[in-house]
């Protein structure tokens, strides 16, 4: 199994840089200028792909957290716990890449408004996660604490977002419908790109995982 | 089942009766949550009508971190004193402690509860009599009971103890922070009950969903 994922990750590499390369091409010399807004709508072709993709991440913590409370195989925390990293790494860059945007065109950084403030308390709840884990002292205690918060936290989700959303709402709704079709064809690209960067994140941080997993398990033995 | 009430009866009575000797819990946050709303009617000038818009805030950030401190203690106390290995070692299961450590929390923060908010209404300057705000305390209080209990389980067997409870409870009780301050809000504001409905009924939800999910996963943070 060693010998062969190094080969696909190579692939992957390789994919995900292409398709970045196409991205980010696509976003500055392809995709028309806005507008309204002007050269600042740019930043939505990182922003909404990174917060589809982070969310995507979250799912797949919740789901093996489950699973590992269930079947209780190391392999399922190890996913999990390298998904979450990588979510909350994209859930940063998101509550970056918001504010940058928000500022010229409504004129704040920040609003308490429904998608901003489910994100924020997503990127909170995720971080939890991952320090209940170095709190927890034993990895497998950790593991199982983890675990419980992936689940509740994901569950958490849908609540927080219709409270704030009954509590006060300004995100521009869900444009995608009827985005012009350079404009479409540039954000499935982002999208493809950041999807394959989070596959092989994923891959290489579990990989990655492992192998600290084993040289620890080595050293106990000598 | 019958059996089942009465383990859990028994866990509370066991709780109440060491709080009645040692006053750890219910006493503390009861003097806490009357020094937050003290420090907030310093804060903020009494003379201008701000005072009344933060009002619903003060009150449930009052909540909040009462509750919080008591959670904290909720099984710190057991784990130092190992009674928390005498619980689990009980021939019971699992769930039945949480559900006997849920109704202890919940009992002694509507008696906070119950004591701090005529205070409130005093300092305050609002009419004293308002009915709505009890349920809303009690919906709102069975939600912080729900995930804190949980939380604070998985707390008491962290390194940094104090921190591990906090930074888990808030981003999860968003929810019902906010719909218990806004309903607050409407109540105070002296508004029918038609618009508090839709707040009372998010802290509901989560109420529900959270008292399922938290008892199915309990047995997972216990075991040791």
């Amino acid at each position: 199994m060693k010998g062969k994922s190094v080969p696909v990750d190579l692939w992957l590499w390789g994919l995900a840089s292409a398709l970045m390369t196409a991205a980010v091409s696509l976003i500055f010399f392809y995709a028309p200028t806005e507008r309204e807004m002007g050269d600042i709508q740019r930043i939505f072709y990182f922003h909404v792909p990174l917060a589809w993709i982070a969310f995507l991440a979250f799912f797949i913590v919740a789901l093996c957290s489950a699973l590992y409370l269930w079947k209780r195989e190391t392999k399922w925390d190890t996913i999990a716990h390298s998904s979450a990293e990588i979510g909350v790494l994209f859930t940063t860059l998101v509550l970056i890449t918001g504010p940058l945007w928000a500022r010229p065109v409504w004129g704040s950084w920040w609003e308490w408004e429904a998608r901003l403030t489910s994100s924020l308390v997503l990127w909170m709840i995720y971080l939890a996660y991952l320090l209940v884990r170095e709190y927890a002292g034993a990895e497998e205690r950790g593991a199982r604490f983890a675990a419980v918060v992936g689940i509740i936290g994901f569950l958490d989700v849908p609540i927080v977002y219709l409270s704030v959303n009954l509590w006060r709402t300004q995100h521009p709704p869900e444009l995608v419908s009827d985005l012009g079709g350079a404009m479409l064809l540039t954000l499935m690209v982002s999208l493809a790109a950041f999807t394959v960067l989070f596959a092989v994140l994923l891959r290489q941080r579990t990989a990655l995982r492992n192998l600290d997993r084993r040289v620890k398990k080595l050293k106990r033995q000598h | 089942m019958r059996r089942s009430i009465a383990m859990i009866l028994a866990i509370v009575r066991k709780d109440l009766l060491s709080e009645l000797r040692s006053k750890e819990i219910a006493v503390s946050i009861l003097l806490f949550a009357l020094l937050v709303i003290v420090v907030f009617s310093f804060a903020f000038d009494p003379e201008t009508e701000a005072l009344e818009i933060v009002a619903p805030g003060v009150l449930w950030i009052a909540f909040t971190f009462a509750g919080m401190l008591g959670l904290s203690r909720l099984f710190a106390a057991e784990k130092e004193k190992g009674g928390l290995e005498g619980l689990m070692l009980c021939p019971m299961e699992r769930d039945l402690i949480y559900w006997g450590k849920l109704l202890g929390i919940f009992l002694f923060m509507m008696i906070v509860e119950a004591v701090i908010t005529p205070i409130f209404l005093v300092l305050f300057d609002f009419p004293l009599w308002i009915p709505e705000l009890g349920l809303i305390s009690a919906l709102a209080t069975l939600g912080f009971a729900a995930v804190g209990t949980l939380f604070s389980a998985m707390a008491a067997h962290t390194k940094a103890r104090d921190i591990t409870l906090p930074v888990l409870f808030i981003p999860i009780t968003v929810p019902v922070i906010i719909a218990a301050v806004k309903a607050a809000e409407a109540a105070l504001g002296g508004e029918p009950f038609g618009e508090m409905a839709s707040w009372l009924g998010i802290i509901t939800a989560f109420d529900a969903i959270f008292l399922v999910v938290s008892g199915f996963v309990f047995e997972f943070v216990l075991e040791e």
